[in-house]
């Protein structure tokens, strides 16, 4: 049996040895979310597909899998966007430029952008789901010709802790259809208030033509999937993302085991046709 | 410049309107009148009278609540195709909330006691409208209870 490796453009070093990458750009993005921009300190920045992740190590406290939510398509540093919920999530959001962290991956699976071209291809990202869906979406646009409409429909907490602002501006301008809405706001927003399965109707959906992908909390994401199957989109045409602990991100370590898959290898995105029977059983 | 569609023609595309008679769209259509509303403007403040329902042809509504903590809060918004308001439904047909246009907003006004009224007399069409009613309230209600989970509030550690 072949040893489960990370992408083959990986470096040489092998899929268990973190790579030292240094901090050369950080924002902050929310209260408790930044982007960190990574450069590798050797040189030989592996490639990656939209939605793949890397485990990132803040060295001394632990490694965590997050999801890379650059421009898959420019050459320039590794993107990330990390929000601080725990010891060592917050390590790597406390890391400054100039400071190193350890690089593995890319690992796992990616959105299947390609299978949208001539379709609709319908984006529904939920709070910081939006990072690992951003780079399927720069993908797009990056041959926007070849796609009928991109829309993406974003739902968040409040106005404050919706990500991108500015991409959000700009890709309506890209022509991207972008609808936004949060679960609660205060009197200086205009804009749309409620879930996002609230912004299916106004964004007229074409469900034979639709090719959609889905991230965020998990509930969110079933409440979208189902309703984009009330409407008729095939469950073929619906791809998911799926979080589950990670430890080791090569299937050795069995923690993000999901029924027979591992998020980690056949992950995290996933083909709702495919997995919605283990969506279903609780235990996993 | 005049609308050239009539209520009745309006509502065809009114999704809780979807398939109905011709001749009750007609009858619900008699209630009905067209208005155009400025943003920022209230429609109704809570605990006033609900005499009547909204359906959004263009623009947003916003219900909003007063909060002494938290000033005025936005709980939901309602855009095209929506309709907004039960309250008109129920005894004390008092409005709960805040409504307020969030953008310049067009829409069709329904006198309740009106619709209340034709419904009494055609239980047919009454059966048929509460129907309608009952779904859309309750995807509001289970949409609400989605919201109530703050789902993007409190991810796992890691």
């Amino acid at each position: 049996m072949a040893i489960p490796r990370p992408d083959d453009r990986a470096p040489a070093a092998g899929p268990m040895v973190p790579q030292p990458y240094r901090v050369v750009r950080k924002s902050r993005d929310t209260a408790d979310t930044w982007t960190l921009e990574l450069e590798p300190v050797d040189g030989g920045r592996a490639r990656f597909r939209p939605g793949q992740f890397n485990m990132l190590y803040a060295f001394g406290t632990g490694e965590v899998p997050i999801s890379i939510s650059g421009d898959p398509g420019a050459r320039g540093p590794l993107v990330h966007t990390v929000r601080a919920v725990g010891a060592a999530t917050a390590a790597v959001c406390q890391a400054e430029v100039g400071d190193e962290l350890g690089v593995r991956g890319p690992f796992g699976s990616s959105w299947p952008v390609s299978s949208a071209e001539d379709r609709d291809l319908v984006i529904i990202a939920g709070g910081i789901g939006l990072a690992p869906l951003r780079p399927a979406l720069l993908a797009a646009l990056g041959r926007r010709e070849r796609f009928r409409r991109l829309i993406l429909l974003y739902g968040g907490r409040t106005p404050e802790q919706l990500l991108y602002p500015e991409d959000l501006d700009r890709w309506g301008g890209d022509g991207v259809e972008v609808g936004v809405t949060v679960d609660t706001a205060g009197d200086g927003w205009n804009g749309s208030v409620g879930v996002v399965t609230q912004l299916f109707g106004g964004a007229g959906l074409d469900p034979a033509r639709t090719v959609a992908m889905v991230c965020g909390p998990e509930v969110m994401m079933r409440f979208a999937y189902q309703g984009l199957t009330s409407i008729g989109v095939g469950e073929a045409d619906i791809h998911i993302s799926i979080e589950r602990n990670m430890k080791c991100a090569v299937t050795h370590c069995g923690r993000c085991q999901f029924g027979p898959t591992f998020a980690c290898r056949e992950g995290p995105v996933m083909r709702l046709d495919e997995i919605r029977p283990l969506l279903e059983v609780r235990e996993l | 410049m005049a609308d050239p569609q009539t209520i009745d023609q309006l509502l065809v595309e009114v999704p809780a309107f979807e398939g109905l008679d011709p001749e009750y769209l007609e009858l619900i259509a008699g209630c009905g009148v067209n208005r155009v509303v400025e943003a920022g403007t209230y429609l109704w403040r809570e605990g006033e009278p609900a005499d009547d329902f909204f359906v959004v042809r263009r623009g947003r509504i916003a219900l909003e609540v007063f909060s002494p903590a938290r000033g005025q809060v936005v709980i939901g918004t309602h855009g095209p195709g929506e309709l907004v308001g039960w309250s008109w439904l129920f005894p004390p047909y008092r409005w709960q909330f805040d409504g307020r246009a969030a953008e310049t907003t067009h829409a069709i006004v329904f006198d309740g006691a009106c619709l209340r009224g034709k419904c009494d007399a055609d239980q047919t069409l009454g059966y048929e409208l509460m129907q309608r009613f009952a779904a859309r309230m309750l995807a509001r209600l289970q949409a609400t209870r989605l919201q109530l989970l703050d789902v993007y509030g409190h991810p796992p550690s890691g």
